[in-house]
């Protein structure tokens, strides 16, 4: 298809509003297949506005008069305002943009024609696959082996080609506990836990069923994880749904481990909000974050409706119990909701945090989201279709993903020194979980990305954030490696609202920029100082 | 003392205020004369000071002894439990006792002794100088005249001796309006700003009742809008709600009628009065105060107490008068009821706004000292320092201090303090242990002779000055010499680090602040050590014989590496303590947090399906 036919008029001249402090734009307004392009004339600078269509979440259009406005509401919650000359003209543009921003198409899509300066096609991309962490583990335990029973993704679409199981349990078996689960997520490892021996495992429901049907080799499966740590483990299985609903689902063909069919494993139940309610929490949050005249009760009030930092401190708890299993239990953890592919992931990606300093480091954190969301087969295309704007009745959209990010935020506010990444790269890694220039985001499991070839056509954000000049805004410059594992308080009163994101383009960016900026100063200036001191005493 | 029956009680049990499993330490509590001393089995000691004490109450019997609840003034909330109810009650009774004195005599600032002799002890007193205050201000000048009517506190006796009005103000027209000022609080200058020469000036509200009207008083705003050559009008601004001046009116009070004064600009900003900022600083301790506090709850909790509304309120007020003088060059007057709590808190907080200097260490002492000391904010009342009326007492100066807490929030390279620096002080108003806060104005104070009787707070914060530097404070920025800070609703926060300094458990685990402060000294350490080097070897390279200069310089800089490595080496031990606290809050902070309360759960042996709700298990299938 050519985007062409999509362009209605592809020129105009435009002002453009960017809200906050920020001066118009004035200049020549061009669409093109994937962004949309402002150039004010050489003379100024910037010399060209550029915006990734895919990023736009909504668009309204207003006319009066001879001329038009419309405005854009993006995925990164900014929002943007566009005058421009003409009625036919804006309203053809507006058209063009709802079109071009909402295709489907995942091999039209801009990464796979974006081709930056100073990057190769496939540099990164080797960089993270579970062979990598495999690795890790074995140089700890020899109870655990690399499967590639799913090569073909045949056993389970959304998993990657590799996983990690005990080294007891066969292929066949492997293959019988997959027809046992919910989309064939058998239980796989997701961390091991070196201090107490103990792993954290993920999976989907069991399919149970109305019946309580049983699997032999499900069973066997999770009874060779506790003989891997030691004869007589115990393990406890975290159900992020409640009981009530856990028992439900048997009657859709899911439901849960029966108690007497997995000796030393118990249940626990804590409910995570997920699916359309999560949207919702986010959609109201975002509109009580632009209202900038409302009075203090009606904010509060809102803060307290919509329900985001009750979910952001249901996660972190829930996170802090399955690390508090293994850490102090000495217990292995198996977590699964209904998929497996959300809240799951949700979880373990925290515990690890909490529990794994490595975790932490700019690396380790990178490879946490590419094991933990993105091979783990999180489906970023469904879930980040849309963000909080869209008047789009929300399907599969769900801000798991941020409400992640916003967890680890409330880590790195609690925890100011041990994170080695700061609030820039949560940021960017949210942008880019719903519009993006590179492969990373794309898809929604390993086996879509294989078949889109996203690997060897588009560019990988990982390689774009190595690069060292992005270093200062997404580096802490305070980090220092803290071995321990940390506690985060999960109170009301210690949690807060990620202003950061959520009222980004709504404050003056200025006071935490400059303080960032201001840290990295008196750090490089200790740096520069200690490094002159002994060439001067030489 | 004859308070005390009980000196010391052991096996005493002090619970985790926010743990829903009832943890607790037990220990040895000790009566002392001015304190409550707890030492645990750790050997860590919490020491509450009488003084700070708000209520104490005994609970209901329980199998393991009798509870005892503490409440402090600085938010500090202890729960013991005490194992022969004999000892609770006499415990009970003391502190009664002891935290509620009938005489100023008997509170602590009367017997503190820090080791100082009288003329050092002088000296601190002397340490704020408010004449050199409006000196720096720049008046008097050719518009505004020292006044020494009140120099006897014959016209005001909750003013200062000594007072600044307008030139043209003469006394009669002074006294004249000081009688149609509740409590003779006539308009005076508070704060000066020379570049526009505008004035903010505080009074009370006048005895207008329906229709009275004073000349005198309309000469006297006059002459304050006279006293500035660059605008004709003034802005009157009554912080009270309309509907409040309005009923004062009734009691043949009120507030000044826009006809009968030339060239006034009239404003209500709608701050409500002591009682409903304490019983609004009531909810929200409730509140925070629960266990096992839901999202949803503290939220709806902290609206339904209105206390960021409040504060929301004050800064606005204060805003508006940084506005008129900077952008309108208006001068303004600010009046409440009496002129000596919301008054306090405008006139104050606009100053700091509109002056950097007040955003210093020792500035925001003056800033204090002239606007809220001075003036006659009642502090013994506010804080209840003695045992009197509980419905004056109220939260006013917390609430100043909390909005410039939100100001260093917004513009975070604007103070030279830190936030612990406001926490200090807010310890101390009501510590009783210097004699800055006593008493209700200066006219008591005096009377009370504090200043050879009692020793002052501020050189004792100025010597801990390190501790209340904020790292990335810039003095030289331009930028911020007027604040314009942003009043939309969610810049308003949650002040957990006040209302909840003792909690450790909530607060967040490092501090960057700490790292900040010890790198930039050992920043500045180094670049001395570098300077210090760098001349050496200048002066070495200067002795003429050339001979000499490589040996020579080898052997002058052997001993002085010495110094070098001791600063390494103090760098090591200034971060360690650092590292050191935080090793210990993590290590044993996951049973502080409520999601421990699933360790039991973890423990049980039967395999049952258990949900848990903050720590109530709830057994199903």
């Amino acid at each position: 298809m050519e985007f062409s036919e999509l362009i209605h008029t592809g020129r105009a001249q435009a002002e453009l509003r960017r809200g906050g402090e920020a001066p118009p734009l004035r200049g020549t307004l061009c669409v093109t297949g994937h962004h949309l392009l402002l150039s004010p004339g050489p003379q100024s600078t910037p010399d060209l506005w550029l915006l990734l269509l895919r990023s736009v979440d909504s668009v309204e259009k207003r006319v009066a008069g001879g001329s038009g406005t419309i405005t854009l509401r993006c995925k990164d919650l900014r929002v943007l305002q566009l005058d421009i000359e003409g009625v036919e003209t804006t309203l053809d543009i507006a058209r063009s943009i709802e079109a071009l921003s909402s295709l489907e198409s995942v091999i039209t899509s801009f990464p796979f024609f974006y081709r930056p300066k100073g990057l190769r096609l496939g540099d990164a991309w080797h960089f993270h696959p579970p062979e990598s962490y495999y690795k890790r583990v074995a140089r700890e335990t020899t109870a655990w082996r690399l499967s590639e029973v799913n090569q073909d993704f045949g056993l389970c679409p959304s998993y990657p080609r590799a996983v990690i199981v005990p080294r007891e349990v066969n292929d066949d078996a492997l293959a019988r506990s997959a027809r046992f689960r919910q989309g064939g997520r058998f239980p796989v490892l997701s961390y091991y836990h070196a201090p107490t021996r103990t792993v954290l495992l993920r999976s989907s429901q069991p399919l149970a069923g109305p019946q309580k049907k049983r699997c032999a080799e499900d069973e066997e499966l999770l009874g060779a994880v506790l003989a891997c740590v030691h004869l007589g483990a115990r393990g406890f299985i975290v159900d992020t749904r409640s009981a009530q609903a856990a028992k439900q689902a048997r009657l859709t063909g899911g439901g849960t481990e029966a108690k007497a069919a997995y000796p030393g494993w118990r249940r626990l139940h804590r409910p995570l909000e997920r699916g359309r309610p999560l949207q919702e929490s986010f959609v109201r949050l975002v509109k009580a974050c632009g209202d900038t005249e409302q009075s203090m009760d009606l904010w509060l009030s809102r803060l307290e409706s919509c329900h985001w930092l009750a979910h952001v401190k249901e996660a972190l708890t829930t996170a802090c119990l399955a690390a508090q299993g293994m850490e102090r239990e000495g217990a292995c953890i198996l977590v699964h909701g209904s998929e497996g592919t959300d809240n799951t992931l949700l979880v373990t990606s925290l515990a690890q945090l909490i529990l794994d300093p490595l975790s932490r480091t700019m690396t380790g954190f990178q490879e946490l989201v590419e094991r933990e969301w993105i091979q783990a087969g999180h489906p970023f295309q469904l879930r980040c279709a849309h963000s909080a704007f869209s008047h789009a009745h929300p399907k599969h959209e769900a801000p798991t993903f941020l409400l992640f990010l916003d967890c680890v935020w409330q880590l790195s506010r609690q925890f100011p020194l041990s994170l080695e990444f700061g609030e820039g790269l949560l940021l960017t890694l949210f942008e880019h979980a719903y519009a993006s220039s590179f492969g990373t985001f794309l898809c929604n499991s390993e086996k879509e990305r294989c078949l889109c070839e996203v690997r060897t056509r588009t560019h990988s954000l990982w390689s774009a954030l190595n690069q060292p000049k992005a270093q200062r805004k997404l580096r802490n410059p305070l980090y220092v490696l803290n071995p321990l594992t940390i506690w985060p308080s999960v109170e009301p009163q210690s949690l807060r609202l990620w202003q950061g994101l959520f009222l980004r383009w709504s404050r003056s960016p200025e006071s935490s920029e400059v303080v960032w900026e201001k840290v990295w100063q008196i750090v490089a200036e200790g740096e520069k100082t200690e490094g002159a001191q002994p060439t001067a005493s030489a | 003392m004859e308070h005390i029956r009980t000196t010391k009680v052991e096996q005493v049990k002090l619970l985790d205020r926010f743990s829903t499993n009832n943890k607790s330490l037990t220990g040895t509590l000790y009566l002392t004369a001015t304190h409550l001393l707890f030492i645990d089995s750790h050997q860590k000691e919490t020491w509450i000071l009488h003084h700070h004490i708000a209520s104490v109450e005994k609970l209901a019997l329980t199998t393991s002894g009798c509870p005892l609840v503490i409440q402090c003034k600085n938010f500090r909330t202890v729960h013991f439990i005490v194992p022969r109810e004999r000892d609770c009650h006499d415990i009970y009774n003391s502190l009664l006792q002891l935290s509620k004195q009938a005489k100023y005599e008997d509170l602590y600032a009367f017997s503190y002794n820090p080791k100082q002799n009288d003329s050092e002890r002088l000296q601190g007193w002397h340490l704020i100088n408010l004449a050199e205050e409006y000196k720096r201000m720049g008046v008097p000048n050719s518009h505004w005249q020292l006044s020494d009517a009140n120099r006897e506190y014959k016209i005001c006796e909750t003013y200062p001796r000594e007072l600044y009005v307008p030139w043209i103000a003469s006394k009669p027209i002074i006294v004249g309006s000081s009688k149609f000022r509740s409590k003779g609080r006539f308009p005076v200058l508070s704060y000066y700003h020379q570049d526009k020469e505008a004035a903010i000036c505080r009074c009370s509200q006048p005895l207008s009742g329906f229709s009275a009207r004073c000349l005198e008083d309309e000469h006297l705003l006059q002459a304050i809008s006279k006293a500035n050559p660059a605008n004709r009008y003034m802005y009157v601004v009554d912080t009270r709600p309309k509907l409040n001046a309005i009923a004062n009116r009734a009691a043949g009070k009120g507030y000044e009628n826009e006809d009968n004064y030339s060239n006034i600009r009239f404003q209500f900003v709608g701050i409500e009065n002591i009682h409903v900022m304490r019983s609004s600083l009531q909810k929200l301790l409730e509140v925070n105060g629960t266990k096992g506090l839901a999202v949803n709850d503290f939220y709806s909790g902290l609206e339904s107490s209105g206390w960021l509304r409040h504060i929301k309120a004050v800064m606005d007020a204060a805003i508006f008068l940084a506005k008129a003088i900077v952008l309108e060059n208006a001068s303004v007057l600010v009046h409440c009821s009496d002129g000596w709590d919301r008054t306090s808190q405008v006139c104050s907080l606009g100053s700091l706004l509109l002056d950097s200097y007040y955003r210093t260490i020792k500035g925001f002492m003056v800033l204090i000292e002239k606007d809220w000391i001075s003036f006659g904010h009642k502090f013994s009342e506010r804080c209840g320092h003695l045992d009197g009326d509980p419905k004056e007492v109220s939260p006013v100066f917390t609430q100043f201090l909390e909005c410039v807490w939100h100001l260093t929030e917004q513009f975070p390279q604007a103070f030279e303090f830190n936030e612990e620096f406001l926490l200090q002080i807010h310890e101390h108003i009501h510590s009783c242990q210097f004699g800055n806060f006593l008493g209700n104005c200066q006219k008591e104070r005096e009377e009370l002779k504090l200043k050879e009787k009692t020793h002052s707070l501020w050189p004792f914060l100025l010597e801990n000055q390190k501790k209340y530097l904020n790292p990335l404070y810039s003095s030289k920025s331009q930028k911020f010499t007027v604040l314009e800070p942003n009043t939309v609703s969610f810049n308003f926060k949650f002040w957990r680090n006040m209302y909840h300094q003792f909690d450790r458990t909530l607060h967040p685990r490092q501090s960057v602040f700490n790292i900040i402060l010890n790198m930039n000294e050992q920043n500045k350490q180094l670049e001395e050590d570098l300077e210090d080097l760098e001349s050496k070897i200048k002066q070495q390279k200067n002795t003429p014989t050339d001979d000499i200069i490589p040996k020579e310089l080898l052997h002058s800089v052997h001993p002085e590496s010495p110094p070098l490595k001791t600063s390494l080496c103090l760098k090591e031990q200034t971060l360690l303590p650092v590292s050191e606290a935080l090793r210990t809050i993590e290590g044993s902070s996951p049973p502080d947090n409520r999601y421990s309360d699933y360790a039991e759960e973890f423990s049980k042996s039967e395999p049952t399906v258990v949900s848990l709700e903050y720590g109530v298990a709830r057994m199903t299938c």
